[in-house]
């Protein structure tokens, strides 16, 4: 039985092992490499993507639990040519150095601004605080982030 | 390198080339003109989330009058990019940079000259803009259509003399990084979301334990996996290939629960990591001694011992490869190597293949801070490739093996003499510093580095880390010479001949450990005196940029705020490798049990800032991984392996732990541009030790600064 779920808005019917990672049917079958492999045990975020509103860690998150659920990975954030404004805001703050972490982390703050429009500097620490960067880019983002959030909440 | 004894001594009026240039001095070799109007730029140097990519354009770019949009920047190949060695130490703008602005240089005067044949006017009236070249009753010709009668295949001339910075309109620019949009939009950049046609997924079984040899395995498990392709082994290297990543992973699986190994080795006891140092046999040698002037009466001796534990590169992405065979002879692997051509030289002697059998290409990989396990995965691709049958072979490592087989940043032990006379001022200062080497990357002469040589049935000896020469900044002795004017000193290092735990290059090599030892000692010494900790440094230094970085970091930083309960600030400075960016740091903290980094201030001085904004972003970026090795980080082992294998067992700085950051950049436009990405980790060490006493009067000479070794401190004073 192939499982069905909703990938970056499009229906997606999927044959595979049930209990494979996300993450693995994401990259592998899928194609989506913007979720990053880092540690595959739930401890970095790299592979952060939404299911719903959510930030999941896709590497620990079997196929079957996305079954008719909405999952959201950074291609489908948006593009260069309509980017969210989470993508704006880390180019114009340039907001990261080596940029593995950084498509987990812009999933997080998506989850983020969806559940809270205005959040302050320390809201948006908690909520990346289970996101790791190596390379110490971290005030960058938050910045970047609420600029994100400033633009969104201009009508 | 030359040998100094069969090179006669150029005569000093004689121009040199630039070494990379030197090394590389065909012109074509460094920068091509495509004919549909772009500018190609081949650098020595590889892209490591530091944005040099972007840097070296801006000068191609200021050099030759082209717009930005204009340059393609190639990535490091064997197959035809200069050979600059590996990309390390802060140095690919001084010489990355320097060679393609000296060879732009030269090319513009060789387009202009070539253009005013064309034209028939002199290059003096000559213009260029975005690479069209104009002169006077609008005749003008561009880089494009005088590509085919300027010949590039020439070697580089001597003596070229560049614009002045005032002629320079990108450099000093903050443009933005090109590489950034792909990063944010997901698009794939990394050599981890590469995928080539036809490949195949290899894993590498390693032993948990240290150096543990294989005694039995059975394949049966593994061979029972869908997909599976071969199982290779050579002695203790055993990996699989498979058609899927899934099946790879299964089959390495498999594999392991059947697997027996030995013992392994034993590993030192992780508590008293900086005795055992002392004890174990090294190479020693006097880094620098210099005798007073006058015999000076000395009236007492203070000394401090200090240590800094094994630290790890701790990547983001575990290390990647991808690795195809042609025939049985010739190889091509791609890889997130610092230093391609090192590479090639380690794979020539492990595969005993001439060098120009193998291509070594660069893709990006996730920042790696060092030397960490990018070469290594390399061969084990190339080892499980062999069994592909021509197709390629991707290889991950695994988060644990990453944290736990890659070579980790040395553990150091500094101990540090002041003689003082009786005035209480320093008359002699002595500073001896023991580790093991802190560089075993590819590229020594007699032996590859890479740790699947080690486990091969024929296995190349595990080569014990060397240190790098003094002229290149030293290994576990960078830094260790003091920038300060003391009447005297005698500095030396002991390089370990055993090495239970590997080590490698880790970013600024021994100078973290080195400037925290001196940064703190002087903090002592200015606390014995009663003196303010500004004062004291500015009063023992003579270098006037030193000065005004001190300077300039303690004025933005209000020194000396009033003291507040719980709230401590400290000093720290250092010049990277005493010839580089100079940095000094004033750090907040706040705590008791737990020490949280409130803020850094930092003022730096890299000479020319090519990109401002990147100057500041590796800065930044160096001050909170500094903050995260200071305050977290320590490699655990128990008496036979690697226990922090994980994030959880090895944590770092998070969000809510990371502190403000505020970093003003003294413009030098006129002074040679200096690497920014290792100046900080020092300084910010011995700040943040020097404030932990400020707030607390517990003097912690032990890092990391933990609860336990703030304890541990206070039951010593």
């Amino acid at each position: 039985m192939p499982i069905h779920f909703r990938l970056n808005g499009v229906e997606t019917d999927i044959d595979a092992d049930p209990d494979a990672s996300l993450l693995s049917i994401l990259r592998g079958q899928l194609g989506m490499i913007g979720p990053h492999f880092g540690c595959g045990a739930n401890e970095c975020g790299a592979c952060n993507v939404l299911i719903g509103d959510h930030a999941v860690a896709s590497c620990d998150t079997p196929l079957w639990s996305v079954a008719d659920k909405d999952v959201t990975t950074i291609e489908g954030l948006g593009n260069p040519e309509a980017p969210h404004p989470l993508q704006r805001a880390f180019i114009a703050e340039q907001a990261l150095q080596c940029g593995y972490c950084v498509s987990g982390i812009l999933m997080s703050a998506a989850a983020l601004l969806r559940q809270n429009p205005n959040p302050t500097n320390t809201d948006v620490r908690n909520a990346l605080d289970r996101n790791l960067c190596r390379c110490g880019s971290h005030n960058r983002m938050v910045r970047a982030i609420l600029r994100a959030a400033a633009e969104m909440q201009t009508p | 390198m030359t040998s100094p004894a069969t090179t006669p001594a150029p005569s000093p009026a004689a121009p040199k080339l630039l070494p990379s240039l030197a090394a590389n001095p065909m012109l074509s070799s460094w920068i091509k003109f495509a004919p549909e109007g772009h500018v190609i730029v081949s650098p020595g140097k590889v892209e490591i989330g530091q944005g040099i990519v972007t840097a070296l354009a801006q000068i191609a770019a200021d050099e030759l009058d082209v717009d930005l949009a204009r340059v393609q920047m190639v990535r490091t190949t064997t197959a035809g990019s200069p050979n600059e060695g590996v990309t390390s130490g802060s140095l690919s703008v001084q010489h990355s940079g320097r060679a393609i602005r000296q060879a732009c240089a030269e090319i513009r005067q060789m387009f202009l000259t070539a253009a005013s044949d064309r034209l028939g006017v002199g290059t003096e009236v000559l213009a260029v803009s975005d690479g069209t070249i104009s002169g006077p009753g609008n005749v003008q010709t561009s880089y494009w259509e005088l590509a085919a009668d300027v010949a590039l295949d020439r070697p580089a001339t001597p003596g070229i003399v560049p614009k002045s910075p005032d002629q320079r309109a990108l450099a000093g620019e903050s443009v933005q990084r090109l590489d950034v949009p792909d990063k944010v939009f997901g698009r794939p950049r990394f050599i981890q979301d590469t995928k080539l046609p036809g490949m195949l997924h290899g894993r590498v079984m390693r032993p948990e334990l240290a150096a543990a040899t294989l005694t039995s395995l059975n394949e049966d498990g593994a061979r029972a996996v869908a997909g599976l392709v071969a199982i290779v082994r050579d002695g203790n290297f055993v990996g699989v290939v498979s058609e899927t990543e899934a099946g790879a992973e299964a089959a390495l699986k498999a594999l392991r629960k059947s697997a027996a190994w030995s013992p392994g080795e034993a590993l030192p006891d992780e508590n008293h990591v900086s005795d055992w140092l002392k004890t174990q046999p090294a190479e020693s040698s006097v880094i620098s001694s210099k005798a007073a002037s006058q015999p000076i009466e000395t009236t007492q001796t203070i000394r401090r011992q200090y240590s800094r534990p094994y630290i790890a590169h701790g990547s983001i992405a575990p290390s990647c490869a991808m690795a195809q065979w042609t025939g049985d002879d010739r190889v091509r692997v791609w890889t997130h190597s610092q230093g391609v051509y090192l590479l090639r030289s380690d794979l020539s002697m492990v595969l005993k293949l001439p060098p120009d059998h193998i291509t070594v290409e660069h893709m990006e990989g996730a920042g790696c801070y060092g030397h960490n396990a990018a070469d290594d995965v390399a061969l084990d691709a190339i080892l499980l490739a062999k069994a592909a049958g021509g197709r390629p072979v991707r290889v991950l490592w695994s988060r644990a093996d990453e944290m736990s087989h890659a070579p980790f940043g040395a553990a150091m032990r500094m101990e540090v003499e002041a003689d003082l006379d009786a005035q209480g001022e320093i008359v002699a200062w002595r500073h001896t510093v023991w580790s093991n080497g802190h560089s075993a990357r590819p590229g020594r002469p007699d032996m590859p580095g890479l740790l699947a040589g080690t486990e091969l049935a024929k296995p190349f000896p595990r080569s014990i880390s060397g240190n790098p020469p003094a002229a290149n900044g030293g290994g576990g002795d960078r830094n260790s010479v003091p920038l300060y004017d003391f009447p005297s000193w005698h500095i030396e290092s002991h390089r370990l001949l055993t090495m239970p735990v590997r080590t490698s290059a880790l970013r600024t090599l021994g100078a973290q450990g080195n400037v925290f030892a001196i940064e703190s000692f002087l903090d002592e010494l200015a606390a014995e005196r009663g003196e303010d900790p500004v004062e004291f440094r500015l009063r023992h230094m003579k270098d006037p940029r030193a000065r005004d970085v001190i300077s300039a970091a303690a004025k933005r930083a209000n020194w000396k705020p009033a003291p507040r309960d719980g709230v401590g600030y400290g000093i720290g400075f250092a010049r990277y490798k005493n010839t580089g960016a100079y940095c000094a740091v004033v750090a907040e903290i706040e705590g008791a049990e737990d020490i949280s980094v409130k803020r850094l201030t930092l003022a730096v001085d890299v000479g020319e800032a090519i990109n401002p904004d990147g100057v500041i972003n590796q800065i930044e970026g160096g001050a909170i991984q500094a903050t995260s090795w200071v305050l977290k980080e320590r490699v655990r082992f128990d008496s036979t392996r690697i226990t922090s294998n994980s994030w959880s067992e090895y944590p770092i700085l998070r969000f809510t732990e990371v502190p403000e950051v505020d970093i003003e950049i003294i413009p030098r436009p006129d002074m040679e541009p200096l690497g920014a990405g290792e100046a900080a980790h020092g300084p910010v060490a011995a700040a943040i030790a020097n404030a932990v006493y400020d707030a607390l009067g517990v003097r912690v000479r032990d890092l990391p600064i933990t609860r336990d070794s703030l304890i541990a401190a206070m039951e010593l004073s």
